[in-house]
């Protein structure tokens, strides 16, 4: 099983929000709306979304990266056209939210948060900052390591996928129960990029690869 | 060249919590209206997402995805952008402080043999993969009878799936994730 299961007891928040009962399994049929998925257009999207280092007067401090990859179907075809959105937390682990009372500096040139649309080989590309790591209240001492927050939408409403993508060789991958709530260590490895010397733009920011894999949908499960 | 995982384990991306923070990234000012509200046929829908204590959940996400109202599937992009004639057929809300949220749209049309219904999403911390459920309109019980997804559902549950109404075109649609009365999800 690739997903988490909806409890999780060590990510405390899931013990009153997931569901005690067994999902109904329906069967589709051909023209169930769900087996469809909305659209998005270029035009709707602003010109600054895919950067976000260029989105405020100055530059952003932290770590310049790019982070690239395709969104491909459970048969490895790109999926062309589709929207994702990203977010994230600064350099110095804070989000621009009113929620977030971590107390690190906030970046006024920075907002951490972003969207496109994939091209005809199913290719994502944002430049952003590496995000700091945070501390959050689940149990003592408690800390995320470093992501990326993913939204994506793909070809069928079955498929959409909100995710977090993490760096390589984070120390804090075996403390974090979100992370650990997959209980399959090779699912857990899909959720980390891979450093890229290809992608790596010399004199300007280093480069991450990561591939996003969406679910069947049931007409093809 | 890339594979699709770096290990070559089979399977899709595995899925995680939207989280707390979202706030500021995924909602957007036109999400929740899908239609322009003085639309004749606009309807409102309104509702409150709750816990298993039955305390409202002020971070969660919701999506709503349907048919136009002749049960046609929009093809269209104007789910961000929206101007006010062409039908994306997609809105999304974030909840607030009561755990409520809001939608105006249109009444779906049916879609083949299916009684009329709008596909919900909920994304929350605390949800470490979305819940999917669908809303149906309390009027259209004969049409429910014959819906083959409702059918697959316990007849003591299905009540969850349906919208009570709350005055001319206004809906209510309440969202329990667990506990008493939690409302039936989908799995896909």
């Amino acid at each position: 099983m690739t997903h988490p299961p909806y409890l999780s007891p060590g990510y405390k928040s899931t013990v009153l929000r997931a569901p005690a009962q067994e999902l109904v399994m329906p069967k589709l049929g051909p023209d169930s709306v769900e087996l469809a998925s909305p659209v998005f257009g270029h035009q709707e999207l602003g010109r600054l979304d895919e950067d976000l280092t260029v989105q405020h007067p100055g530059e952003p401090l932290g770590e310049r990266i790019v982070v690239t990859g395709r969104v491909l179907d459970g048969q490895g075809r790109p999926v062309r056209g589709t929207l994702v959105e990203v977010w994230q937390a600064n350099a110095a682990g804070r989000y621009a939210h009113l929620g977030d009372i971590h107390p690190a500096p906030l970046d006024p040139n920075f907002t951490g948060a972003g969207r496109c649309l994939t091209d005809d080989d199913g290719r994502y590309r944002f430049v952003t900052i590496k995000p700091g790591a945070y501390p959050w209240r689940n149990h003592h001492n408690a800390w995320r390591p470093a992501h990326i927050h993913f939204s994506v939408f793909g070809t069928a409403f079955t498929q959409r996928l909100i995710t977090q993508m993490y760096f390589p060789g984070d120390p804090l991958f075996a403390y974090d129960p979100i992370f650990q709530s997959i209980p399959d260590e090779r699912a857990r490895e899909k959720l980390i990029c891979r450093f890229d010397m290809d992608t790596t733009e010399p004199e300007w920011a280093l480069g991450y690869q990561w591939d996003i894999v969406l679910g069947d949908t049931p007409m093809e499960a | 060249m890339t594979t699709a995982s770096h290990d070559g384990a089979p399977g899709p991306t595995p899925s995680q919590t939207v989280g707390p923070f979202f706030g500021y990234a995924l909602p957007y000012e036109t999400g929740p209206r899908v239609v322009p509200g003085w639309r004749p046929d606009a309807i409102d829908v309104r509702g409150r997402v709750l816990d298993g204590a039955g305390e409202p959940v002020p971070d969660a996400l919701l999506e709503i995805w349907q048919a136009d109202e002749s049960g046609r599937i929009p093809r269209r992009p104007g789910g961000i952008v929206r101007d006010g004639h062409d039908f994306s057929g997609f809105g999304r809300c974030g909840t607030d402080a009561d755990g409520a949220f809001w939608f105006t749209t249109v009444k779906p049309g049916a879609v083949g043999d299916g009684a009329p219904c709008i596909a919900v999403l909920v994304f929350a911390r605390g949800l470490l993969k979305p819940v999917f459920t669908r809303l149906y309109f309390p009027e259209d019980e004969t049409a429910h009878a014959a819906d083959p997804l409702l059918g697959a559902v316990p007849a003591e549950r299905r009540a969850t799936l349906i919208a009570a109404r709350e005055g001319e075109r206004r809906y209510r649609f309440d969202i329990r994730l667990q506990g008493d009365r939690e409302t039936v999800f989908l799995g896909f």
